[in-house]
């Protein structure tokens, strides 16, 4: 496992990485490595160069401001799954990051690379998705936010520019009586999802739900919401029935199948793991 | 550990590996790890095409990259003078035998064919430089499916072989199998497909090579679990080195599962590139590598039937297989699907009528080899899955029919219809207390209060036998083999008593160098401590053949015993000398010669030593020094059995099966070392559920592997896991110095069985009576709706 010769560039701030990105057409950005790097071993990937992005102070970190929470692109998984301001603001991210990989994976994996890369089978799309995550990137024209209904354009396709570097991850910090969970069936060689359901539930004063979103990871192209079950619990006392109801109708456009599993057969694990992910977000509401 | 360490409770008790302090704080070395002056790398170019003509090969670029030393095809090969061969180690009547050369010449016939070599100055240009070869191919049509290949018009693997049929074999008697069936009250029929693995040993496969032009003499260190073999393969067929000249060294080596047994064409190219620049080269597999050329396992399909009269007495059986051989003859690839197969089909049952036909066929695919069980697995996954489809259509409890098909504990030795005789085993006994432990009776209440409520239960009963312990010499030879199979070993006793013990098997993590220790612990009662042991260096220790086949212990560990033995008769002679005394008066008793009555007047084993090298002193006749060789060849094969037990829930809306209890009672005869029992039985079983649930090698339908890598190719993982319950039922073997048999392949045969016949016994409300491994969850999620 030998990669092919690339150039290795180490920037300290983000201007000067994302300068490096519009001088290298032919560069890639280099988080914790976790997907990049098995990729240029296998040789399907020979970037030119390599931009660290690792060792830049503005890309760490977690904060909480204005029901606000913030997470540095260059936070990893470890950090977001045993962050106490995450459990609070955005349990739904530390439980999905949590399940990510491994122990090593987790210690060297960051959000920021998680999400660009857009792999519809990781962990994190999905729950970014769920919680209406709005994520911040840099480039050589200057620095924008793009919502992550916006942001997961296609196959392992975002709306990054080849010149932006994700910069950090916005959430609003859950409300009272907001409930969430992320449940995932493994693929068993890779760990990834074969079908991941990230599910976000809130209740009124009556019981009733006042909010609710599914997403899936590992069904199709990319990370999933499935609105039509998000507007049909909308109202509903948030039963067992009106649950399964709810979910029964799901059908998730262009599901994709592969030698391990049909289409066909994520599509029925989509309606089982996302009932069991709604049914456990409404219990901790 | 040295209170537990002496004289002769050593054999039997738990001492830990010593094996593991170096392996486990990264100490140990393997092949990759070694590094010689002026040591270069080589890459191999291979096929992107499972079937294609080569036109041309232009490798002009590569030679220019700065780094690159030589770039070879098989023409260079070709031109060396060089045998070149690649050769089969098991001849069968009538089997094609196409050639096999160590690069391909003009068609490559499997995805991973080697095609060119680089050697380069380092590892990088050496890669770097496999991109800049151009390879003009003419695709083919390439076939995988080992039946499918069968049919007329199928894309032919090799011109020489009429639908791809390598070998067609048969053991048992059709004429009596088919009365049988004439005369059968039921009939369990099932079509079974043996899934295709791929061994994933921990360490890949590595070789490096250092041959001297002045002396002719080639070193060779590779990770082998057969350093004799090797050597023997490498001089006849690929190298035409003499063996003397040859020195195959195995370092440590990181598991092999019998993907380390065979000669590949890789280590020999090595060899070779070293011979032709006159420096050390060095190649190792990368992980892919394994995958596109490591000899695959199994891939099997097959039809089964079971007779059964109205008593519910096994009648007859009939099984037809296809079984892939994939793109060439490896070594011993055909004797897998035939000697450790067909002859297997008797399982633990009195079957007056057995018939097993077997065409060994060619694909365009890795070729397929022995792998941890070879054979055995096979057999007994189409029998204990049989005796289950039998329970079935006869109403019968799975564990009273075995009860009624058993053979007797007194029926022994027992004279199958497929060859075998089994010399000893109580099957009934492991029945009963797996069935104990388990508890059998309660689980069925559960199982069907359970159903009440929705939730699938199913318990999986195997109850195996295997024949391990390679092997009679003759025996082996009468069927085919190229090879011996008895072992050797030398004792040699120091001036000092400190033991030195060579053995010509060669572990690769199964913790000879404990287990060796301790039979001569307790042969010479000396200390565990004073002993080392010595494998795997063709330049020191005699001819052996090697460690695969569960056969170590029994045939390994039975010529330490003899070798020991020689040891202690001559020490006794000498001792009975220094003592003055008649040798039939001598009691030798934890490592002391005295006379009967007389302890406190004793010559202690390293005193006998000393005087024997010494050799001021000693009796008439007798030579100086103390060491013995043996070499040992069995009488008969060893033969394992028990019964191992699974508990399965699968859940009613993903169809994921959830293995919630797993239990093994096994019989290995005497046991050296009951913690390294366990843990063979531990990983033997993980293998075996790996099989059943998670493994399979997938190619399309033109021949290409899709499960390329670990992110596609499940192999089991630790949390996938229930803590797996041991116990044992002891039947020595009765043929062996040490009444040992053999452990390391008996969890990779018993328990895929175990795990599908839970499996269908938990779908039995669906209708269900088989389901193919490995069997996911998709697969389930079908079967229930």
């Amino acid at each position: 496992m030998y990669p092919s010769k690339f150039d290795y560039h180490r920037p300290s701030s983000v201007q000067e990485a994302v300068q490096i990105l519009s001088d290298n057409p032919d560069a890639k950005v280099l988080a914790g490595g976790h997907s990049l790097i098995p990729v240029m071993k296998l040789r399907l990937a020979a970037p030119a160069a390599l931009v660290d992005i690792g060792r830049i102070d503005a890309l760490q970190g977690i904060s909480r401001s204005n029901g606000s929470l913030r997470i540095g692109a260059c936070v990893t998984y470890n950090e977001i799954a045993n962050s106490a301001d995450v459990q609070a603001a955005a349990p739904l991210l530390a439980e999905a990051a949590g399940q990510i990989g491994d122990r090593q994976v987790r210690y060297r994996g960051t959000i920021g690379g998680n999400l660009s890369h857009a792999d519809p089978a990781s962990d994190l799309p999905a729950a970014a998705l769920a919680l209406g995550a709005t994520l911040n990137v840099s480039g050589a024209s200057g620095s924008r936010s793009v919502s992550a209904s916006d942001f997961f354009v296609d196959l392992m396709m975002t709306a990054l520019q080849p010149d932006e570097i994700l910069t950090s991850v916005e959430i609003s910090a859950a409300s009272a009586g907001t409930g969430s969970a992320y449940v995932k069936f493994e693929h068993p060689a890779s760990g990834y999802a074969l079908c991941g359901a990230a599910a976000v539930v809130t209740r009124g004063a009556d019981g009733s739900c006042t909010g609710a979103s599914l997403c899936f990871n590992g069904v199709s192209a990319t990370a999933v919401s499935a609105s039509g079950v998000a507007s049909s619990l909308v109202g509903s006392d948030l039963s067992d029935d009106a649950i399964v109801s709810a979910v029964s109708g799901l059908s998730i456009p262009d599901a994709t199948g592969d030698m391990f599993a049909s289409a066909g057969y994520r599509q029925e694990l989509a309606k089982s793991i996302g009932t069991q992910a709604l049914l456990t977000a409404r219990d901790r509401a | 550990m040295a209170g537990e360490s002496n004289g002769a409770g050593v054999f039997g008790s738990s001492i830990r590996r010593r094996e593991d302090p170096e392996l486990i704080t990264g100490r140990a070395k393997y092949t990759d790890d070694l590094q010689l002056p002026g040591m270069v790398y080589c890459t191999i170019l291979r096929s992107d095409y499972a079937h294609a003509k080569i036109n041309s090969i232009d490798a002009s670029e590569a030679e220019a990259l700065e780094g690159v030393i030589a770039v070879y095809t098989a023409k260079d090969i070709e031109g060396s003078g060089v045998p070149g061969g690649i050769p089969v180690g098991w001849l069968l009547p009538d089997m094609k035998i196409p050639e096999h050369y160590m690069l391909a010449k003009d068609t490559t016939r499997y995805v991973g064919d080697g095609v060119a070599i680089v050697v380069a100055e380092d590892q990088y240009t050496a890669h770097d430089a496999l991109d800049l070869i151009y390879v003009d191919y003419d695709p083919r049509d390439g076939i995988a499916d080992p039946k499918a290949a069968t049919e007329d018009g199928a894309p032919l693997v090799h011109e020489e072989a009429p639908n791809n049929i390598a070998f067609d074999w048969e053991i048992g008697d059709k004429e009596s199998t088919d009365a049988a069936f004439a005369n059968a009250a039921h009939v369990a029929s099932l079509d079974i497909v043996n899934n295709r693995l791929i061994p994933n040993a921990m360490e890949p496969r590595a070789a490096l090579a250092d041959y001297n032009s002045i002396t002719g003499e080639l070193v060779l260190y590779m990770t082998t679990q057969n350093p004799h073999i090797h050597r023997l393969l490498m001089s006849l067929a690929s190298l035409g080195l003499p063996e003397h000249k040859i020195r195959v060294i195995a370092p440590e080596v990181g598991g092999g599962f019998g993907s380390k047994i065979h000669h590949y064409a890789d280590e020999a190219i090595a060899a070779w590139a070293s011979m032709q620049i006159g420096r050390p080269v060095k190649w190792t597999a990368t992980r892919t590598e394994t995958y596109l050329t490591d000899a695959h396992g199994r891939d099997h399909v097959t039809q089964a039937e079971m007779a059964i009269d109205a008593n519910g007495k096994f009648i007859g059986l009939r099984v037809d297989t296809y079984a892939a051989m994939g793109a060439y003859l490896s070594t011993f690839a055909p004797a897998v699907p035939t000697y450790l197969y067909g002859t297997l089909m008797s399982g633990e049952y009195d079957l007056p009528a057995i018939h097993c036909h077997v065409f060994g066929v060619f694909t365009h695919t890795v070729p397929v080899d022995a792998y941890r069980g070879a054979g055995r697995p096979e057999a007994t996954f189409v029998v204990e899955r049989l005796v289950d489809e039998a329970a079935r259509v006869t109403g019968l409890d799975p564990a009273e029919i075995r009860r009624r098909n058993f053979v007797a504990p007194d029926n022994f030795p027992y004279q199958t219809q497929v060859a075998l005789a089994y010399d000893s085993g109580n099957y009934e006994g492991a029945l009963d207390k797996a069935l104990e432990a388990i508890g059998y009776d309660d689980f069925r209440s559960e199982q069907a209060a359970a159903r009440e409520q929705g939730r699938y239960l199913g318990i999986g009963l195997s109850t195996y036998i295997e024949a391990c312990g390679l092997a009679p010499s003759a025996v082996v030879g009468s069927l085919g083999a190229q090879a011996g199979q008895w072992e050797s070993a030398v004792v040699r006793v120091h001036a000092t008593g400190k033991v030195t013990v060579y053995s010509g098997c060669s572990g690769h993590g199964q913790g000879h160098e404990t287990t060796y220790a301790q039979i001569v612990a307790s042969a010479l009662g000396v200390p565990y401590e004073d002993i080392d042991v010595i494998e795997g260096d063709s330049g020191v220790m005699p001819h052996g053949w090697g460690t695969y086949g569960s056969r170590s212990a029994a045939t390994g560990g039975s010529a330490i015993a003899s070798a020991a033995e020689k040891v202690v008769d001559k020490a006794r002679t000498i001792a009975a000398h220094l003592l003055e005394a008649a040798e039939e008066d001598l009691e030798f008793e934890d490592g002391n010669f005295f006379v009967k009555g007389s302890p406190d007047q004793a010559q202690s084993l390293p005193d006998v030593a000393l005087q024997a090298y010494l050799a001021h002193n000693l009796p008439k006749g007798i030579e100086p020094a103390l060491e013995a060789t043996s070499f040992y060849d069995p009488e008969n094969f060893v033969f394992p059995f028990g019964t191992h037990i699974a508990i399965v829930e699968v859940c009613a809306n993903t169809g994921q099966v959830d293995l919630q209890r797993y239990l093994a009672v096994d019989d290995v005869g005497n046991v050296i070392n009951p913690m390294i029992v366990d843990g063979q039985v531990h990983g033997g079983i993980a293998q075996g559920v790996g099989q059943s649930l998670y493994e399979t090698a997938v190619y399309d339908e033109g021949a290409n592997l899709l499960s390329g890598t670990m992110l596609d190719y499940a192999v089991p993982k630790a949390h996938f896991l229930p803590s797996f319950e041991t116990d044992r039922t002891v039947t020595p073997c009765p043929h062996n110095p040490l009444g040992v048999k053999g452990v390391g392949e008996a969890g990779t045969i018993a328990s895929p069985a175990a795990v599908v016949n839970a499996v269908v016994d938990a779908l039995s409300p669906f209708g269900v009576n088989h389901i193919d491994m490995p069997v996911t969850s998709e697969k389930v999620w079908n079967a229930m709706n």
